[in-house]
């Protein structure tokens, strides 16, 4: 079997038993040897706080000036594995410099604990935290709520913080959170369930994080190639090295270079000693191209119809990491590093701080060292670049100091600036098309007509799996594709519903609206959402042109469903911690003649995707 | 499932990005290469990093001249039949003052067979970018250090000074005579070590696998007679199999009784095995936090 890698990263104040907790799971993971162990439990009685019991913390314990000076050193690196999976844990200390320890240890995770004191609630710093957490878009987080031993294992205690917590997090952008009790201490709820707490019905930590799914938090969808290098052994070989920041990519594709915009196709897609039929988000390869075009280092492969955002006005969320202010009184040369490029830059303005424990914005013209701020960058070239939302690799800087040398800021690009807007996004590209043209000017265009493609089904039928699978064959054949899910317009576009029945109509008529606009556009529109009413879905049918909405039922057995369940949200539901869910206690009205069946229990994703394709073929639309 | 990447895919591709980024940002890069398995495996790593054309750096060893004799005939060996150029140095003024473990002390023998000699071998190369295989696992104040860990002028760390490393975005940026040393394994473990190893049937040194060979016990440890500079004083010479771990100087480095001749026999070894790998390190118990002032000092 291969084993997946997990990384993840904990944070807590400094007494809330962060320490215990990893030294906890490195323990009962069985990964400490016995010369480990021994030390440890001699350390136990020399230093120990737990009396005769062993004391976890210690296996954290780190260099000698940190233990003498009871300063602590930024990230710590720590690893564990299971027969399921590998763990890296960026430890970071809950020090006064949280902000900039965090950042660095949260760049590159895939889920975050933040750790609670239960005998004192959610203070302060947990709430920075989870603002952190969901400024850096972690895919998915868990509130372990520890030191559950010194409430007695309340239930009250402990359902009253998971109420704070959801209450302050309604503020945040949070994708995915899961609460556990622990005592990280006496090791209830750490490897295995604790009898401590009959009333808590989910998994305890070790085997939730075992199985949290984390490979669909990948974009798949955009082709970005940044190049590392030219490799060049003789004149018959000129390849082309990087990490494939996201997307896919096959030989015979077309991609065209930035900045150049010179088109060519890839011949070959070579790892080591062999070729790779297609290449994906993550891989290190060496792609060889059809055309001797001129790429250097920093250029950047895409496709033609799926372009980055280009400017030299960008607007950043930046974390300030340097014990140096920035001070825009004297406007100071600095190094954007984005990429494999490395471009000089200038903080233009800043917006606004964000004053991480009240969530408030601030005025200022310096930033000091923990500031978060929301500043406008102006890049001597112009950067490519996605919203750190959609693509961490791409939507993310770091600022070097040319004279120090220092990384002095990390950040996330929110955008082009929005003032330069209309002129910056000028390409020869990408045509600008003036609001009177129709839908069949688009559609010419475009070389397919639009459509909307309506996924509608019981929670855990597939319908994301199956909506992903379907945007990337159709942009990968080069179609004008979107996608809109329930995660993602209930963070914006429908941020203030609920999921009452008179709340989840409206829910549907705004998407339905939505995806209208985009069928003007010529464009074809994934809809994935649970829809679980046949007059909602009868509702969107109405607004569109004849012969363009194709209601697709994933059909799919409930009890698969309940098996699946990729979110743990059956498993909440059934326990009554979730009311209103949709095959448990409210209904699902499965369409009764839909366009496309696609049976999720039966088929494999790629015939489901087959089908939809034969289907759009069929109809004249692709 | 497609798309997806297993551990040992995912930690490959990293240290290719780290490989290709730090060979891009340097003027004059190398790397250090101990005849060990993290060398091995950094090998393949850089070939990969720049197939179909040659690692495009020399490989330097510190030789403390107390290596293993089956170290250096595989290393030479190995370079040749691989096309890698092979810088070899050593501290000439400690071989002639005679400085070696049983002279002088573990401590004292590392520091100027091993530091000392890192030390004068990167100054007078100039190299601005030095690769190592060392990993956050094996020692605790490894845990702490980043991927690009930044040198000054006298090859000191300073583990209150490091640059923030976020995302994938490592800064290489030096003035003259300072250095960067980059860890491209670091989140490696011991395991995803031999794991790779045995995946991409890397060649390693024999040593690793069990073979009859002689050995004297020492403090605990099974020190393999090696050549005639073992003074015995009256030990006894067993002979039985054992095979090593981790490979360092002959002296300083515990062998452990095996019979494990295969890649999948020893994968096997070490997943039941419950000591871990540095306990035969001789050098890391010279002394509460000893990693971490040789680190301070310039060793790696």
């Amino acid at each position: 079997m291969k084993k997946s890698l997990l990384r993840f990263l904990t944070c807590g104040s400094v007494d809330d038993g962060k320490s215990t907790l990893i030294g906890n799971l490195l323990f009962n993971s069985k990964k400490l040897c016995q010369d480990q162990i021994a030390t440890l439990e001699r350390d136990s009685k020399k230093h120990g706080t737990q009396g005769d019991k062993v004391d976890y913390a210690l296996l954290m314990d780190g260099l000698a000036s940190e233990r003498e000076q009871g300063i602590t050193i930024d990230v710590a690196y720590r690893f564990f594995e299971t027969p399921e999976r590998k763990f890296i844990v960026a430890d970071t200390p809950g020090h006064e410099q949280y902000t900039r320890n965090m950042v660095t240890g949260a760049s590159t995770a895939d889920l975050a604990i933040i750790l609670v004191d239960a005998s004192k609630g959610l203070l302060t710093q947990s709430r920075r935290h989870a603002f952190l957490v969901s400024l850096l878009q972690i895919p998915h987080v868990v509130l372990a709520v520890n030191k559950m031993d010194l409430v007695n294992y309340s239930e009250d205690v402990y359902n009253k913080i998971v109420e704070d917590f959801k209450e302050f997090s309604t503020k945040l952008n949070l994708q995915d959170i899961t609460f556990i009790p622990v005592s990280a201490r006496d090791s209830d709820n750490v490897t295995e369930k604790s009898s401590k707490t009959p009333w808590y019905k989910g998994e305890a930590l070790l085997p939730f994080l075992e199985k949290v799914y984390v490979k669909s938090d990948k974009n798949f969808v955009d082709f970005r190639y940044p190049v590392q290098t030219v490799i060049r052994p003789n004149s018959n070989f000129r390849g082309f090295a990087g990490r494939i920041a996201s997307g896919t990519i096959r030989p015979g594709e077309e991609v065209i270079a930035l900045p150049s915009e010179k088109s060519s196709r890839v011949k070959d897609i070579h790892l080591y000693d062999r070729t790779l039929p297609e290449a994906f988000a993550g891989q290190s390869v060496c792609i060889t191209l059809e055309d001797e075009i001129d790429i250097s280092r920093g250029d950047m492969l895409v496709r033609k119809n799926n372009l980055p955002k280009m400017s030299n006005e960008i607007d950043v969320t930046l974390c300030w990491m340097n014990e140096k202010p920035l001070d825009l009184s004297s406007p100071k040369r600095l190094i954007v590093k984005h990429t494999s490029r490395e471009i000089n830059a200038f903080v233009e303005k800043i917006d606004y701080t964000i004053d991480v424990n009240t969530l408030h914005r601030n005025q200022t013209n310096i930033l000091h060292l923990n500031d978060i701020a929301r500043v406008k960058i102006t890049t001597a070239q112009k950067l490519y670049f996605d919203n750190y939302k959609t693509n961490r690799n791409t939507g993310s800087i770091i600022l070097i100091d040319p004279i120090t040398n220092e990384t002095v800021a990390a950040g996330m690009i929110k955008s082009e600036s929005r003032e330069t807007h209309s002129d910056e996004i000028k390409s020869t590209n990408i045509n600008f098309e003036d609001f009177q043209l129709t839908r069949e000017d688009y559609e010419k265009r475009n070389g397919h007509l639009g459509a909307v493609i309506w996924l509608t089904g019981l929670s855990g039928s597939g319908k994301s799996t199956i909506a992903k699978a379907i945007l990337a064959k159709l942009n990968a054949d080069g179609k004008h594709v979107n996608c809109l899910d329930g995660d993602n317009v209930r963070h914006g576009l429908c941020s203030d519903l609920g999921f009452t029945a008179d709340d989840r109509s409206e829910n549907i008529r705004r998407i339905g609206e939505l995806s209208k606009l985009f069928v003007e556009n010529g464009n074809i529109t994934i809809c994935s959402f649970i829809s679980p009413y046949q007059k909602d879905r009868d509702f969107v049918r109405s607004i569109l042109p004849e012969g363009k909405f194709f209601e697709t039922y994933i059909d799919c057995d409930i009890e698969t469903c309940k098996q699946r369940d990729p979110k743990g949200l059956y498993k909440k539901a059934i326990a009554g911690e979730i009311n209103g869910f949709t095959g448990i206690d409210s209904p699902y009205e499965a369409p009764t003649n839909p366009d496309i069946r696609l049976k999720s229990d039966t088929y494999p994703v790629a015939d489901l995707v087959e089908s939809v394709i034969v289907k759009l073929k069929d109809q004249g639309i692709i | 499932m497609p798309y997806s990447m297993s551990q040992l895919d995912q930690l490959e591709a990293e240290a290719i990005h780290i490989i290709r980024e730090a060979v891009a940002q340097a003027e004059n890069p190398v790397m250090l290469y101990s005849v060990g398995k993290d060398s091995a495996v950094m090998v393949r790593l850089a070939q990969k990093a720049f197939a179909p054309g040659p690692v495009p750096f020399p490989l330097l060893h510190i030789d403390s001249q107390w290596k293993f004799k089956e170290m250096i005939q595989f290393r030479d060996k190995f370079c040749e039949e691989n096309g890698l150029k092979l810088l070899v140095h050593y501290n000439k003024e400690g071989k002639a003052a005679g400085v070696g473990p049983f002279t002088h002390g573990s401590r004292k023998h590392t520091d100027i067979m091993k530091t000392q000699a890192l030390v004068q071998s990167l100054e007078q190369g100039g190299y601005d970018m030095i690769f190592g295989g060392a990993r956050r696992d094996e020692e605790k104040s490894r845990a702490k250090e980043r991927i690009y860990s930044f040198r000054d002028k006298f090859n000191q760390w300073d583990p209150k000074n490091q640059r923030p490393e976020v995302w994938s975005l490592y800064n290489g940026k030096i003035n003259p005579n300072e250095s960067v040393r980059v860890f491209p394994i670091s989140n490696w473990t011991e395991m995803d070590v031999w794991r790779y190893i045995e995946r991409e049937s890397i060649p390693i040194v024999p040593l690793y696998f069990a073979k009859k060979r002689p050995y004297v016990e020492i403090d605990g440890n099974l020190i393999m007679v090696d050549d005639d500079r073992m003074p015995l004083e009256g030990r006894e010479v067993k002979e039985d199999y054992i095979r090593f771990r981790t490979l360092g100087c002959y002296p300083l480095t515990g062998g452990v009784l095996s019979t494990v001749t295969t890649m999948a026999e020893m994968i096997e070894e070490m997943i039941n095995s419950d000591i871990s790998e540095r306990n035969s390190r001789v050098i890391d118990f010279d002394g509460e936090a000893s990693m971490e002032q040789k680190k301070r000092e310039g060793y790696f």
